[in-house]
């Protein structure tokens, strides 16, 4: 079967963010795989060795560059890669409907995985969309998959502790959570096989699509930097703790 | 030309949340009809509530008892109901719940959508969110029917505008779900009870919290203070707490009225998650630790040695009041 995982080329978490024009980033900084990713990755790989004769293959739209992000997830057990090459940034809608098209000209997906949200756009859609246009069942903040009898038991975590299990039909779109599973680092000869996996690489434009109608658009992007001026609370333990409440009743009036 | 404009507010047991009420004040633009969509069942008390809010028809939308926790069936009971209204843009929150139902919604309505917006301009289609790990604020600006936004827990300050309203049901019909079924839904026990991303208080730990023992100090401090715990990076990987704790750029976005650092030295991936705080207070042994320098209290000190004492104060005030 084959097991596709949609991974992002982003900005190193790291990495200082320069803004040019107002609208977009200095793209000359580090640029890795996106951590949620990983998890997408890793528990791929532990499906494929539960079913003999699986294969899991990366997908990314990206730029050229990209091909990095596609090696990296090849050195963490990915068999080969797809990269769409485009040099513009394309929003949810047209990124979700470029994976399908390119998923859809390689074959019949068992099961898509990638990261709950990527860590540069934060959109947190682009899995349900890819379910939506394949009309697949997703979930997202996956933190335990289980094939039972031809279906995904999946698990997604909520805030307060609180879990629901989905029963889905295959195949489905998993969005991966941290708490999926522990990422293993490559090995180096992890990575020399990565670079000699093969990627297949072409246009966006080779896919063919219509422009989607609903558009989401970034106009301007501004630094955030917010700068706080720090007050000192001295004194004892016991009088530290006698300030915090008496900030937290009086200035910030929460209590 | 007034626009139909939905809210989906999420009702916790104790009915409408704070972060509701800012979500819907946040909607409340010029030229605005208020439509609550309700997923969990409406009364008379939900309906004053959010009408003293600027929510002039509450839509029941009624539900097969079932499906009524099926992400699926809810969000298409939700695209029923404003396809019924004539509803030209939704609000929702950016939860966790919000996550796995309003980009349910746009992906089947094939409708833009911004999730964590702080601001959404209606008239222009511009949502403000953050981008690059919190370090950019984003414009967006929307085309397409029925423009989605996820707003950020506590982005905005309910203002009141009481208005009149009514109680209108919604019957979502029948829905079927095929594909996703909810198998059952449940707590693990771990972690706080109130969840990070709605807290008006988060009180989090760090290395300097030393280990998962210590962690105890901070819940019975939060719990005093009706606040949320949280923990850095460090404190996750390391397993002291359970990973939906972690605040930060791979951990949950917070935006509390007050966030205490205890032990955290603040790297750049921890500030992506809590920056928007309205007020930090960093307790630190380390001067150098970067929150020292972009926080608004700090106190060098011990956070084992401080938290036991702000334990102690908060419960002799709760017993003077």
């Amino acid at each position: 079967m084959k097991l596709f995982v949609c991974v992002k080329h982003v900005p190193d978490s790291a990495a200082h963010i320069a803004i040019i024009d107002h609208i977009r980033i200095d793209e000359n900084i580090s640029f890795l795989l996106n951590p949620y990713d990983e998890h997408a990755l890793t528990e791929a790989v532990r499906i494929r060795e539960m079913n003999p004769g699986s294969e899991v293959i990366a997908v990314c739209l990206g730029k050229a560059d990209a091909e990095k992000t596609l090696r990296s997830a090849m050195a963490m057990g990915a068999d080969r890669g797809i990269l769409i090459k485009t040099d513009k940034r394309h929003d949810s809608i047209e990124t979700a409907l470029a994976l399908k098209t390119a998923i859809e000209q390689d074959g019949s997906p068992a099961l898509i995985f990638t990261g709950k949200e990527s860590i540069d756009d934060q959109g947190m859609q682009t899995l349900f969309r890819l379910g939506a246009l394949f009309d697949f069942p997703a979930a997202t903040n996956v933190v335990r998959l289980d094939i039972v009898s031809g279906k995904a038991v999946t698990d997604t975590e909520f805030s307060g502790g609180v879990v629901s299990t989905y029963e889905m039909s295959l195949p489905c779109v998993i969005g991966a959570g941290k708490r999926l599973n522990t990422p293993k680092y490559p090995t180096v000869r992890d990575v020399m096989r990565s670079r000699k996996s093969p990627i297949q690489a072409f246009e966006f434009s080779d896919l063919n699509m219509e422009t989607p109608k609903a558009r989401m658009e970034v106009i301007e992007l501004i630094p955030y930097i917010q700068k706080r001026q720090p007050k000192e609370i001295t004194g004892s333990p016991s009088e530290i703790a006698q300030k915090i409440v008496e900030i937290l009743k009086n200035e910030a009036k929460v209590l | 030309m007034t626009k139909h404009v939905g809210v989906i507010p999420e009702l916790d047991g104790r009915g409408l949340k704070e972060a509701d009420m800012g979500m819907i004040t946040l909607a409340r633009q010029k030229d605005t009809h208020l439509f609550a969509l309700v997923l969990d069942g409406s009364d008379e008390t939900l309906k004053e509530k959010l009408s003293s809010y600027g929510v002039s028809t509450l839509v029941d939308i009624r539900l097969a008892g079932d499906l009524q926790h099926n992400p699926e069936v809810r969000a298409k009971a939700v695209i029923g109901a404003v396809k019924k209204f004539g509803i030209s843009a939704v609000f929702g929150l950016s939860t966790a719940r919000g996550k796995d139902l309003l980009p349910r919604i746009a992906a089947l309505l094939e409708s833009p959508l911004v999730m964590d917006c702080f601001n959404v301009d209606l008239e222009a289609n511009i949502a403000e969110t953050s981008r690059y790990s919190g370090k950019t604020l984003a414009k967006i600006k929307v085309t397409g029917p029925v423009p989605i936004f996820g707003i950020r827990p506590n982005a905005k300050e309910p203002v009141r505008e009481p208005v009149s309203a009514k109680i209108i049901q919604f019957d979502a019909g029948a829905i079927a779900s095929t594909q996703l079924r909810v198998v059952k839904t449940g707590e693990t026990g771990k972690g706080s009870k109130i969840s990070l991303a709605e807290a008006e208080i988060i009180i989090s730990g760090g290395r300097g919290m030393k280990n998962g023992e210590n962690f105890t100090q901070l819940f019975q401090c939060a719990e005093k203070l009706n606040a949320a715990v949280g923990a850095s990076r460090v404190a996750v990987d390391s397993g002291w707490v359970p990973y939906a704790l972690q605040v930060g750029q791979t951990g949950e976005k917070v935006s509390p009225k007050v966030y205490i650092a205890c032990g955290i030295s603040g790297s750049i991936q921890h500030f992506a998650g809590m920056k928007t705080s309205g007020m930090v207070i960093a307790i630190n042994l380390d001067t150098a630790a970067p929150i020292m320098s972009n926080c608004d209290y700090y106190a060098v000190a011990d956070a084992l040695e401080v938290v036991p004492e702000l334990t102690k104060l908060l419960e002799k005030s709760a017993c003077v009041t």
